[in-house]
């Protein structure tokens, strides 16, 4: 009887079925979380799960496996696109991805990331950039800011002695095998929504064969800029967007 | 199949096509080459994968993605490449995915030269990359055995699950030999291993890692992995000997070294010595009990090697004092004569007759 007065209930909000039940292990504020969401949401709209394959980094990712209900490996530091090469080239009808940080994809993984991007390998790479080695504890990264304090540039990233950061999006945009480089922000729900319309075009761009999809999505690491979460998403803005500035730097 | 005369680098890269090979993932480097170069030809006429690779770093990461996608692949390079591949043979054996690395060895450390060597024994037999993992190591000294080696190698790797590595030398892969070929097998479908990355397509997904972040876990991997090393080692271990039934002095060495004195020992037979040889084919596992076997008849043992005295290790661990192990080696790009080794013959010879004056 109680059922028949129930009131109907609608579902508004769920798990994507490409992600798994589980407790993450990342840390509150992270915005991998809501990376790691997007890249599952679009992978059940495009309804490629079951063709999927993903391939996970070195660093606080490493354990992506444990949230996407697809098919992954977890490759060596830096050495995710050179893995999906071999994974894509013998699955050709698979849709593979890497999901990279900063020093996994700009640092250790450059030579792999550059080459899989000329070679135009049909590839989605996701990359997190938060200016930081996380995983490791808040080092420098290849994309720390000019002046940036991190645990092994402890007066700031002095670019006299360390160089200047690396701007991949630009730097991938220039190379012929590249169909799409974009970037975006995790920092608010307008750019989050935004953040997910380019994943979505960058597996398109993979399924239908254009080259290589590149999206990289600005992130935060509270724990290691010793931010609170709020802080964070205001220091994306206000730091690290005029640095790395949003936008489509190739689409083809 | 017709013999014909064929370059040690062409019958590796022939046999191992002709051994279901499904992607080929490499980098150009001397001695070894010849091996790249035919599978670029051969493979897209096949309409199987060749891939020329940024780096031998990159080329091992792109063979462990093609063997977690559950393909019969294979990578070959020359001593300096091998290291930098060494990340890639680690992670692939903590993921138990099959692959075959084929090994021409040349003079180093360093860059070393282009001529012949075996200075990395301990690099490969004892590992190559870190934590401790056991390959199968096979040493042909022939071009026929380098065939017939790298056409069984893909069954080995796939039915353990392990890497295979061809370790050959500059001598071998740039001799041309009469030789024949092995049939064009049937290749098996990837997708069809029950272990594979390929989507998941109304089954469970699968994953493979190498993280193990609790110790007990760890530990439990590697427990397992030298269980199977056991097995491995059980029924894995090959050899050959020649002259061996009366033999009071026996010669040991492996690939051309070990060809080099099967020449030793029969100019040491037609001067009336009693010499045998004794080779090694599997370097990984060692075989120990076949060795250690022969220690009751033997006087002397001279271990013949292109480097400065690695093997010889191994083969002292199977005497275990019971039989003195005497060496003899050039190294550095340097290839041993005949006559050379049949002067270290006659010296181990002597040197046993003063320590029984």
């Amino acid at each position: 009887m109680l059922m028949a007065d129930a009131p109907e209930v609608h579902l508004v909000f769920d798990r994507p079925e490409s992600l798994t039940d589980v407790d993450t292990h990342y840390c509150p504020g992270c915005s991998h979380g809501i990376a790691h969401r997007l890249v599952a949401e679009v992978i059940d709209e495009l309804e490629i799960r079951e063709r999927t394959i993903g391939v996970a980094p070195v660093g606080c990712a490493v354990f992506a496996y444990n949230y996407f209900n697809v098919d992954f490996a977890e490759a060596a530091h830096g050495r995710a696109p050179a893995m999906a090469t071999g994974l894509k080239r013998v699955h050709p009808e698979a849709v593979v991805f890497t999901y990279q940080g900063d020093g996994d994809l700009a640092s250790i993984g450059i030579a792999e990331a550059l080459h899989a991007a000329a070679r135009g390998e049909h590839l989605t790479t996701i990359f997190i950039n938060n200016a930081i080695y996380g995983m490791t504890g808040g080092q420098m990264a290849p994309t720390s800011l000019p002046g940036q304090r991190t645990t092994s540039s402890p007066c700031g990233r002095d670019v006299e002695t360390m160089g200047m950061p690396l701007r991949m999006s630009e730097l991938l945009a220039t190379l012929p095998g590249v169909a799409y480089s974009v970037r975006r922000s995790l920092h608010n729900p307008k750019n989050i929504l935004q953040a997910k319309k380019a994943i979505k075009r960058a597996f398109e761009i993979q399924i239908e064969e254009r080259g290589f999809s590149f999206v990289e999505l600005l992130s935060t690491c509270p724990t290691n800029w010793g931010l609170t979460p709020s802080e964070s998403m205001t220091w994306v803005e206000q730091r690290l967007i005029p640095f790395y500035p949003l936008g489509d730097y190739k689409v083809i | 199949m017709p013999t014909e005369l064929i370059k040690g680098n062409t019958a590796i890269a022939e046999a191992a096509l002709r051994a279901g090979l499904d992607a080929y993932f490499g980098y150009p480097i001397t001695p070894q080459t010849e091996l790249l170069e035919h599978l670029a030809r051969r493979m897209p006429e096949l309409g199987r994968v060749f891939l020329q690779a940024e780096s031998e770093i990159g080329a091992i990461h792109m063979v462990y993605g093609a063997a977690c996608a559950g393909a019969r692949t294979m990578t070959s390079s020359s001593s300096p490449g091998v290291s930098l591949m060494a990340e890639g043979l680690s992670y692939i054996a903590a993921s138990d995915v099959p692959m075959v690395l084929v090994d021409v060895m040349r003079g180093g450390p360093g860059l070393g030269n282009i001529a012949p060597a075996q200075m990395d024994y301990f690099q490969i037999v004892k590992g190559g990359g870190h934590g401790g993992y056991h390959p199968i190591v096979l040493a042909p000294a022939t071009v026929q055995e380098a065939i017939d080696l790298t056409y069984a190698a893909f069954d080995l790797a796939e039915h353990y699950r392990t890497i295979v590595v061809i370790l050959t030398d500059g001598c071998l892969a740039q001799m041309m030999e009469p030789a024949e070929l092995p049939p064009m097998r049937e290749r098996g479908s990837p997708i069809s291993k029950a272990w594979a990355l390929s989507g998941a397509k109304g089954r469970e997904r699968r994953v493979f890692t190498s993280v193990h972040m609790s110790p007990e876990e760890g530990e439990a991997f590697v427990n397992k992995c030298a269980r199977q090393w056991d097995v491995i080692t059980a029924n894995e271990r090959r050899c050959v000997s020649e002259q061996i039934d009366d033999a009071e002095w026996l010669l040991v060495g492996f690939g051309t070294a070990g060809r080099v004195a099967q020449s030793a020992m029969r100019a040491a037979r037609a001067a009336g010595l009693k010499v045998g040889v004794w080779r090694p084919i599997s370097l990984s596992p060692y075989p120990t009990p076949e060795l250690k076997a022969l220690a009751p008849q033997l006087r002397g043992c001279l271990v013949v090697e292109m480097n400065t005295g690695q093997m010889v290790e191994d083969v002292r661990l199977a005497f275990d004092g019971r039989v003195p192990v005497s060496f003899f080696g050039r190294s550095g790009g340097v290839v041993p004569l005949p006559e050379e080794v049949l002067e270290a013959v006659h010296r181990m010879i002597e040197t046993a007759k003063e320590v029984v004056c």
